[in-house]
């Protein structure tokens, strides 16, 4: 039997589009905007300035807080500026900008043998090359490595769910660096003292199935879990609850049961900074939608243009109605193509006008579509009538901060309301009052 | 912007089911039971469906314009109000009371209440317990199918409340009996029934609550006094439960939003049918124990929250 959790959806996934197109290194860009803020936590510092001269891996900034990583340059060139730029998240952030030389030359770099390093080197090392959660949210690795006092975890999952529609990347690496992705789990579980370790994959990947199968064979303790094909299986407590069947406490982390989840391009990059000493200064990116010429999947360097991208793959074949940056069901639509790709873009998505378009919204009929598909429990229709309403005390018993924002319910939703808009302005409007 | 990109927050996709394809979905689901209707009240059937859905229609139309609104006629939901409403009268039924009945369901029903999704009532039963408590004589005056006889003709319920007289389940089955226009086929409905599960456009909890506690209750009483009280099968075939099971009681409207709360829908419909059928004054009791729970239904929703993710052992 295949496990799985309660609720969820069964969006069209779209992967034929990409899931057979090799991983690809994209050309070098002229010219990168690497922002500051690419993780959770606290943006990192510039320790460059314009006119310095900065080669692939040198780090151009630093993490000074805990729940912050370093930065590196992804190619080699002059620093031009530190200005506010196009952000694929915030909109517009401050962002160092490399006029490339075209030189491609690399900073030096020490290699490790991982058995060699205690804990605590490989903690540093991580957060020195600037190791970040890739399944989207950029948590810095390290930060989520370091266990706090009196936690332990018996239990490592990595994640190969990849659950978001379209989205090809974690497959291809699941496929074409299986062995790599392996080293990184190994590193991790070491790190953690963990007896155990799965790996999730979602079971339309029996390529990647087949792969980790053939080279974990004679391991103990590490086990591939087939994963139903639901959306969002790859939600962290999603995927905690289908693996181990153990539920994360509301507001808890996944620690608290004893656990901790990587993504497998996390995995990968955890096992180049240590093994090879990489920094995080590319990522893959599935570059897709109907309405790209030649989608693919692509080895990119943090920072260049999303337009460069799609130019790469043949351009697009009719007009774009939506661009966005992550994958349908929780990215974000673009203004313009002149955002970077930064260390959380897992894919840019083209919508054609026809699919971007937008019915408008209809009186909830109660049909409580929303309330079945919600992972996560919680009932969006009653949350939705007081959001509209004001009532914010009320919304706290509806448990909106548990709100995962996957974007079922709307998904789902028959009279097209705006459910996930309305919920984060009702999480903001929450937290905005409680700091007061 | 200058790209001219649609900005919105995501998700970026849907799942293509829309309002509309849900009220296109009951009306699709209706087809057997018109089908039936026509057949067995033939011309008295078109005639009585086409006044009670333009005179819903018209009225939605007239009330929408009173309170300046958009004109939504075309989500579909008047439409299915006004077929419903055709299906739950007596095929007899004089046409300016039907119109008077669809004004009502409409008006009433819905409108008053701010329109589609905020009434509590479901809006055709409104139309028929106004028309029930003006007209009681013309609401329990039936016909004969095919025939047509103007000669006044009891229901089965009826036949068994005030006469103690039985009618063959299988007539029951087949449709052959007095009736509400949409009432009398048990084949026509269930298929149509069927397709609503099929397709996902209601919730199978409420007709299965609603119909087993029928059965069950119904064969308790049955054991304990076979000559009172008719077979369960009766109590099912008999009268507008297998439609109101599942045309009535699953309007989303006005059922509940949880999974537990449309078991305690459905079942409280059940008990409340049993006692108006056996204990109260009436033959049948679908009309008022749907009515009576869709009043229950925020009460419902409020004590049936489910417990979320991550609160396992707490509260």
């Amino acid at each position: 039997m295949l496990h799985t959790f309660k609720g969820g959806v069964h969006p069209k996934y779209f992967r034929y589009l990409t899931r057979n197109r090799s991983l690809m290194i994209a050309s070098l860009p002229e010219k990168v905007s690497i922002p500051l803020s690419q993780h959770i936590g606290i943006p990192a510092e510039p320790v460059v300035k314009r006119g310095d001269y900065v080669k692939v891996g040198t780090m151009i900034a630093r993490g000074t807080k805990f729940i912050s990583t370093s930065i590196h340059s992804s190619i080699s060139g002059v620093v031009s500026a530190i200005e506010n730029q196009p952000h694929p998240v915030l909109g517009s952030a401050p962002a160092i900008i490399i006029e490339g030389d075209g030189k491609d030359e690399y900073e030096a770099v020490s290699t490790n043998n991982p058995e060699s390093l205690s804990a605590d080197e490989i903690l540093d090392i991580l957060k020195q090359k600037g190791i970040v959660g890739l399944g989207g949210a950029t948590f810095p690795t390290h930060a989520k490595l370091t266990l706090p006092k009196g936690k332990k975890v018996d239990t490592f999952i990595l994640n190969g769910a990849e659950c978001e529609p379209y989205l090809t990347g974690d497959y291809r690496i699941m496929v074409e660096k299986t062995e790599e992705i392996i080293g990184g789990l190994k590193i991790i579980k070491k790190l953690l003292n963990a007896e155990r370790s799965y790996i999730g994959i979602e079971k339309d990947k029996p390529e990647a199935i087949r792969r980790f199968r053939e080279l974990l064979d004679n391991e103990e303790n590490i086990e591939v879990v087939p994963l139903k094909v639901k959306y969002p299986q790859g939600g962290e407590k999603q995927l905690i609850k289908t693996i181990l069947n153990r539920e994360v406490p509301s507001g808890g982390l996944p620690v608290d049961v004893g656990c901790i989840v990587n993504n497998v391009g996390t995995a990968l990059s955890v096992y180049e900074a240590i093994r090879h000493g990489k920094p995080l200064y590319q990522r893959v990116v599935t570059v897709t939608g109907s309405i790209v010429r030649n989608p693919g999947n692509l080895i990119v360097r943090i920072g260049t243009r999303i337009g460069e991208l799609i130019d790469q793959c043949g351009g697009l074949t009719e007009k774009a109605g939506k661009i966005i940056v992550g994958g349908p069901m929780m990215g974000f639509a673009q203004h313009t193509l002149d955002v970077p790709v930064i260390k959380s873009t897992t894919g840019i998505l083209c919508l054609s006008e026809k699919e971007a378009e937008k019915e408008g919204e209809l009186p909830c009929i109660h049909c409580a579509r929303c309330v079945d598909v919600c992972p996560m429990g919680l009932l969006p229709t009653e949350m939705r009538k007081e959001i509209r309403a004001g009532h914010w005390e009320t919304l706290k018993e509806y448990n909106l901060l548990d709100c995962i924002e996957c974007g079922c319910c709307e998904f789902s939703c028959p009279a097209n309301i705006p459910l996930v808009q309305l919920f984060k302005l009702g999480k903001s409007e929450i937290r905005r009052i409680e700091r007061l | 912007m200058k790209e001219g990109f649609i900005i919105s927050a995501s998700p970026h996709v849907k799942s293509g089911m829309t309002v509309g394809s849900m009220m296109r979905g009951v009306l699709y689901a209706l087809i057997p039971t018109t089908i039936a209707a026509i057949y067995l009240f033939r011309i008295k059937a078109v005639i009585l469906i086409l006044v009670c859905v333009v005179s819903s229609l018209l009225t939605e139309i007239v009330f929408q314009k009173l309170r300046h609104k958009k004109i939504s006629i075309l989500d579909g939901s008047a439409l299915v109000t006004g077929l419903l409403l055709a299906l739950i009268l007596p095929p007899g039924i004089p046409l300016g009371t039907a119109a008077l009945g669809a004004i009502i369901a409409i008006a009433l029903g819905k409108q008053i209440f701010g329109g589609l999704g905020y009434n509590i009532f479901n809006p055709a039963l409104v139309g028929r317990a106004f028309l029930m408590a003006s007209f009681p004589v013309i609401l329990t005056t039936w016909i004969n199918p095919i025939t047509l006889d103007a000669v006044t003709q009891a229901t089965p319920l009826g036949l068994m409340k005030f006469q103690g007289v039985s009618t063959p389940v299988i007539n029951l089955i087949l449709g052959q009996t007095a009736g509400s226009l949409g009432e009398t086929s048990a084949i026509a409905i269930l298929l149509g029934g069927i397709f609503l599960l099929w397709k996902g456009y209601i919730d199978w909890r409420i007709p299965v609550g609603y119909i087993s506690t029928v059965f069950v209750i119904g064969e308790l009483i049955h054991i304990l006094n076979p000559a009172r009280f008719p077979s369960p099968l009766f109590q099912i075939f008999a009268g507008g439960l297998l439609f109101g099971a599942f045309f009535m009681a699953t309007d989303p409207v006005t059922s509940p939003i949880t999974k537990k709360g449309r078991w305690i829908f459905g079942i409280g419909g059940g008990i409340l049918l049993i006692f108006i059928r056996i204990w109260g004054g009436l033959p049948e009791g679908v009309m008022y124990s749907i009515l009576l729970m869709n009043m229950t239904v925020p009460l419902i929703n409020r004590f049936t929250r489910p417990k979320p993710f991550g609160y396992r052992g707490r509260k």
